[in-house]
C-alpha cells in the first residue's frame, strides 16, 4: 500500500452558499455549503476545497468565519481559496481550522506571498492554485479571473517558481476543460506533475468515473477535483472510488462510522 | 476540584483550533493552554504542531513549555503528540540540527528518501497497530490523513506502535506508557481519527476522574 489517490469535491462559495460555475460564468445556487460539505464527508470525500469566487475586501471577515464554521463540523482536511492576498489573512483562515490556503492571482502579482505563507505556516499549508490555458503548440499560459486576464507567464515555469518558494501542493485547473465535461487535461497534468515533486491536484473537465481512472492511469496526478458533477449528483464520490478500486488504483475505502 | 480537562499545548503554532474542535466533537473538555504553569492541573496533554520542526521547537521552548512537559512526563501525565508534536517527543530532527526535541522517545526525525512525492499528503493505511490502550479502536488497514516530509526513526523497535508504507516502511505511531505520538492528523482523519481521540479521552479521563 501507499498513499491513496484523493477525490476532492470543490465547492465554489459565495456568502456561504455553493454556486456552480461553467467556465466561470453563470452561477446557480445549489445549497448551503456546510450542509453539502458534511454530506461529502459522509460520502467518502478525501478532502474538500472551498473557493470563494467573489471575495472582496468586505468579504474577508466572512471567509474567516466561514472557515471556522466548516472546521466545527468537518473532520477531514479542507483548503480555502479565493481572494487570499496576504499572509495575515492566510494565517487567520488557518488558525480557525482550515488546513491549507490556496493562492492564485495575488501570488502572480506578488510571488512573495507564497514565500511568506510557506515561511510562516509551512509548505503543507501553502497551495498554489493555477489556471492554465493552452497557447498554440507552445505550452500553457497562466491566466487569471477564470481566463479573462492573460499573464503571458508559462505555467510550467510559474509552478516551478512557486514550489521553489515553498508551495507544498499544486491545484491545477485547465481553463480549456473547465465546465466542458471532456475529461481532465492529461497533457497539462502530466507536464506539471513531472515538473515538480509536490503533489498535484488536477481540476477541470471531469464528467465520469472513467475520467478519474484515466487521470490516475495516464498522469502523475495525486488527486482529482470536480465540482458540478458531484453537486448535481451526476457522479458520486463512492462511485468514482469503486471504479478506481476496480481499475487497481489505491483509494481510501469507506470508513467505519464513529458512533 | 477542577473538572478534568485535556490541555492542548498552545505555543502559537499549527492547527490548534482543529485539534480542540475534534476533542469537542468526541465530547471531551479541551482547552488551549498558553501558560506552561497551567499544565500542572492538566489531566492529559496534547502536543500539536505542523510545519517546520525547527520553528516549532524554537517556539515551544520560547514559550517555556519544555520544563513543564518534562515535569508532566515525570508525573506520568498522559501525553499525545500529533505530527510535529510527535516529532518533538524525539531527540531531534534532521530538519534543524540545532534544535533539540524533548527526548521522551529515543531516536531522531529524518527526511523521507526515495518517495514518490514530498511532502506525503493524503490518506494512507496503517499496518497492524501495537498494543497500547489508546489504540484499542484502531484496526489493521485503517486509513489516516498524513501531511509530512520528515518522519521519526525510533531507536527502539518496541516503541514503534504503527507503520505506514510510503517509499518504504515508515513509523506512523510511537510511544510507551502514558505516551503516544502519531505522525498523521487524527483531528482530520474522519471517523478513524475521532475514534482514536475518543479512546485517548476515555483511557486518560477514567484514570483521574475519581480523585
Amino acid at each position: 500500500m501507499t498513499v491513496t489517490k484523493r477525490i476532492i469535491p470543490c465547492l465554489d462559495v459565495r456568502e456561504g452558499k455553493v454556486v456552480k460555475s461553467v467556465r466561470f460564468v453563470d452561477t446557480k445556487d445549489v445549497g448551503d455549503a456546510i450542509e453539502l460539505a458534511t454530506r461529502y464527508e459522509r460520502a467518502g470525500a478525501d478532502e474538500l476545497v472551498f473557493l470563494d469566487i467573489n471575495a472582496s475586501h468586505e468579504k474577508r471577515r466572512t471567509m474567516v468565519e466561514f472557515a471556522s464554521t466548516v472546521a466545527d463540523r468537518l473532520f477531514i482536511p479542507f483548503t480555502v481559496g479565493g481572494g487570499i492576498n496576504s499572509a495575515d489573512l492566510a494565517g487567520e483562515i488557518l488558525r480557525v481550522g482550515a488546513d491549507k490556503v490556496a493562492v492564485n492571482s495575488a501570488a502572480v502579482r506578488d510571488p512573495r506571498l507564497i514565500t511568506d505563507i510557506a515561511g510562516r505556516y509551512g509548505s503543507q499549508a501553502a497551495v498554489l492554485s493555477v489556471d492554465a490555458r493552452r497557447t498554440g503548440d507552445h505550452g500553457w499560459e497562466v491566466v487569471l479571473d477564470g481566463g479573462r486576464v492573460p499573464t503571458g507567464m508559462d505555467t510550467i515555469a510559474w509552478v516551478r517558481e512557486a514550489v521553489a518558494r515553498g508551495a507544498g501542493e499544486v491545484l491545477l485547473n485547465s481553463i480549456d476543460r473547465d465546465g466542458t465535461k471532456e475529461g481532465f487535461d492529461l497533457a497539462l497534468t502530466n507536464a506539471v506533475a513531472s515538473a515538480v515533486d509536490v503533489p498535484v491536484i488536477a481540476s477541470g473537465g471531469a464528467s465520469s468515473a472513467a475520467d478519474f481512472v484515466d487521470l490516475f492511469h495516464k498522469t502523475g496526478a495525486d488527486a482529482g477535483l470536480a465540482a458540478s458533477i458531484f453537486h448535481y449528483g451526476e457522479l458520486t464520490v463512492g462511485g468514482v472510488k469503486d471504479a478506481l478500486a476496480a481499475a487497481g488504483i489505491p483509494v481510501r475505502p469507506p470508513e467505519r462510522a464513529f458512533a | 476540584m477542577r473538572e478534568p480537562s485535556i490541555a492542548i499545548v498552545d505555543y502559537g503554532v499549527g492547527n490548534l483550533a482543529s485539534v480542540r474542535k475534534a476533542f469537542v466533537a468526541v465530547g471531551a473538555r479541551a482547552e488551549l493552554v498558553r501558560d506552561p504553569a497551567a499544565l500542572r492541573d492538566a489531566t492529559a496533554i496534547v502536543l500539536p504542531g505542523v510545519g517546520n520542526f525547527g520553528y516549532c521547537s524554537r517556539e515551544f521552548h520560547r514559550y517555556g513549555f519544555s520544563p513543564a512537559l518534562r515535569r508532566a512526563r515525570e508525573r506520568d501525565v498522559p501525553i499525545l503528540g500529533i505530527c510535529v508534536g510527535m516529532q518533538l517527543l524525539f531527540e531531534g530532527s534532521e530538519e534543524d540540527h540545532g534544535e533539540p526535541g524533548l527526548g521522551f522517545l529515543a531516536g531522531k526525525v529524518v527526511k523521507m528518501e526515495n518517495v514518490p512525492r514530498l511532502p506525503q499528503i493524503g490518506w494512507n493505511a496503517l499496518g497492524p497497530a501495537g498494543a497500547h490502550p489508546w489504540l484499542r479502536g484502531v484496526r489493521d488497514g485503517d486509513h489516516f490523513y498524513f501531511v509530512h516530509s520528515y518522519v521519526p526513526e525510533p531507536a527502539s523497535p518496541r516503541e514503534v506502535l504503527g507503520t505506514v508504507e510510503y517509499g518504504g516502511t515508515r513509523c506512523a505511531i510511537a510511544g510507551g506508557e502514558n505516551l503516544l505520538g502519531v505522525q498523521f492528523h487524527p483531528e482530520k482523519s474522519g471517523a478513524n481519527g475521532l475514534r482514536l481521540l475518543s479512546a485517548f479521552v476515555g483511557a486518560t479521563m477514567r484514570q483521574t476522574v475519581p480523585s
